[in-house]
Order: structure tokens, then sequence, then C-alpha cells
């Protein structure tokens, strides 16, 4: 903890808003962190086979489509898994 | 024709009793006529928040166990025309109602008044389910706290289930001290997480508590939360009234023009 920590603090109201978007996520689809590193894994196992990948940076989460409203609300799983080597034939 | 508004929260002491009370005394100082339904058995409050809890003979339970008509149940506002209470029972539990019969008892109230204000207990259990099942359309309450906020979406999510055409949202006890110094969520950040139509935002105000203890809503006073319940009765009304910036801050001049306006 140093000036730089002192003058970059997060105000908390940007904290509530990045915890809430995170945690009503998972509420609304009812589905728990343990789930997500499952499903996870599944993903990392099948992408395996065909190219190598970094998966210990891949990350995975559930978000909403878009912003406009309850109708365009449906939830959609992104997964950024960064591809190392494309296994050629 | 008569409307029948549910308002609920999700998470308790956010304000929901005292929304019901402003926007239903807001309403009827319109010339509207209202019924003010507590349907929070066993923990009433909509009584003492309205000052009317020396008069109750008959409650909500007593109606529906048709141990008295509706009428007898009914409670004159002191102050308002064609405002009416209808008590809850302090001494059953949740599971004196069914969703049915509250539907019914509803459905015989929309003849005689124009608004139906429904006040809900916290939570999502039977409480709630009797609140909603006769109501058409939703006043969602919430603070702009984490906690509040992520009950309101799950209510929200209720409601959408339960095939609500209308479901709008208040934004109580704003601080806009806070708000400015980036220590709580504003009004635009509570409306871009929960994204439903915003029909009112409340300030922070002792006023609020004041007229609590006394027993009078404070709806239309010139007080900052009187003003912002007198605009949430307008638009409830279908009335297009823009919103006060509390989150702004307040410029010289109308600092200067506020000490001339004191009376």
């Amino acid at each position: 903890m140093g000036m730089k920590h002192f003058f970059f603090r997060k105000k908390s109201r940007e904290i509530a808003k990045d915890r809430l978007k995170i945690l009503l996520i998972s509420d609304r689809v009812n589905c728990s962190p343990e789930m997500m590193e499952m499903i996870k894994n599944d993903i990392a196992k099948v992408i395996s086979k065909y190219m190598k990948i970094d998966t210990q940076t891949m990350e995975i989460q559930i978000s909403k489509k878009g912003n406009k409203g309850h109708d365009n609300k449906t939830p959609m799983l992104y997964a950024n898994i960064p591809i190392l080597d494309l296994y050629s034939k | 024709m008569s409307e029948v508004i549910v308002v609920t929260s999700g998470k308790g002491g956010v304000g929901k009793t005292t929304t019901s009370a402003n926007v239903g005394t807001g309403l009827a100082a319109m010339g509207k006529k209202v019924v003010l339904i507590d349907t929070d058995i066993g923990l009433r409050n909509l009584d003492v928040v309205m000052g009317l809890e020396n008069r109750i003979v008959y409650n909500l339970v007593d109606v529906v166990e048709n141990k008295c008509r509706i009428k007898q149940a009914l409670i004159k506002d002191k102050r308002h025309q064609g405002l009416y209470l209808m008590p809850s029972a302090q001494t059953k539990d949740k599971t004196a109602v069914s969703p049915e019969q509250m539907v019914r008892m509803i459905n015989q109230l929309r003849e005689n008044f124009d608004y139906i204000i429904l006040d809900c207990p916290a939570g999502i259990e039977q409480g709630f389910k009797n609140a909603i099942a006769g109501a058409d359309r939703a006043l969602v309450v919430t603070t702009p706290e984490v906690s509040a906020i992520r009950d309101a979406d799950r209510i929200i999510g209720l409601l959408e289930a339960n095939e609500f055409k209308q479901i709008d949202l208040i934004v109580n006890r704003l601080r806009p001290d806070m708000v400015r110094r980036g220590e709580m969520m504003s009004t635009e950040d509570v409306v871009d997480i929960l994204s439903i139509p915003l029909i009112g935002i409340v300030p922070d105000d002792e006023n609020v508590v004041i007229s609590t203890n006394q027993g009078e809503p404070l709806v239309g006073n010139n007080t900052l939360a009187g003003r912002a319940y007198q605009n949430i009765c307008y638009r409830v009304a279908g009335k297009e009234i823009p919103f006060i910036e509390f989150d702004k801050g307040i410029s010289f001049w109308t600092k200067v023009s506020g000490i001339f306006h004191k009376n």
C-alpha cells in the first residue's frame, strides 16, 4: 500500500457496480462458480483435441447479450481461449 | 377503468410501505378513488404510516374469511376524500390468505376504485405471491445498495415470469452528495443494471422520518421527498414529468435564489 494505491483507489460506486454485474449474471442463470469451472475444463478438453491452447489464461463468462431492456436479455456464454499453436495436418 | 398496482422490493426496509402510503395519498389528492391494501399479514405497518391505527375494527383476513363485508373493513382516510385503507391482520400469519382469495377480493374492489395499491411484504414467499396475484402492474422499490438491487433483480425476474406487462422502478434514498463523491451508485447505474423503466427517484430526506412519526404522508409537501413522490403520482397516472436532477451539483444561482425564496 503506497501512494499509488492512495491515488488510484477504485471508488466504492465502481466496486459495487462491478460486483453486482457479475453476481446478477450468476443469479439470473442459476449457475454456481463450481459449475462454471467444470464447463471451462470440459471446453478446454474438447478444444485441446484440435489445437494447443493456453488453459491457464483462458476464461469463460456468462454475460448479457445487450443492454437494451429486458427483451434483449438472453444470456450469452463467452469463452476467451488463447491459441498457442494450431495443429497443422 | 381501475388499475391494480403492487409495490414490492424483495428486500425489507427499502421503503415499500412509505412509497405505498405516499403514492396512494398523492393519487387521492389528484381526485382519484384509491384503496391501499396492506398485504403484510402478521406485520402490519401501513396503518401507522397513514396515521389510521386507532380506527381498525376489521381487517383483510376477516374479509377473506367472510367475517365482515369489504366495506366494513375499509378505513376512510383523515384528510383525503376517496382514500381508503384495508388493514392487514396482526395476529394471523401469511398462510391465512390464498392468492385466489386475494384475486376475488380485488375484483370486487375494482368496481368502486380507480387505483388499488397493494403494499407487498418483504421476501418471495406466500405473502409476495398473495400480493402479486391480482395486480396489473408493479412498482419495484430499491435503494442504491448492492443487497437491495440484487433482491430487486430477483423480484423483477419473478414478476416477468408471472407475465407482468408493466414493471417500473423507484430508486429510493438516493444521496446525491455520495453519488458525486463516487461512493454511491447513481440512478443511471441502477437503471443500467436492472434495465426496467424508471418512474421515480426519491432522495434520502429526513422529512420522511418526520412524516412517518406524525402519521401523515408527505407527498405534495414542499420537501425534496414530497415533491419526488408527487412526481411519481403524476407518472403513475400517465403524465410525463421530467426527473429532478439530484445527482447534479447545485449551481450558485439556485443557491442564491433559494435564500430569497425561503419563507
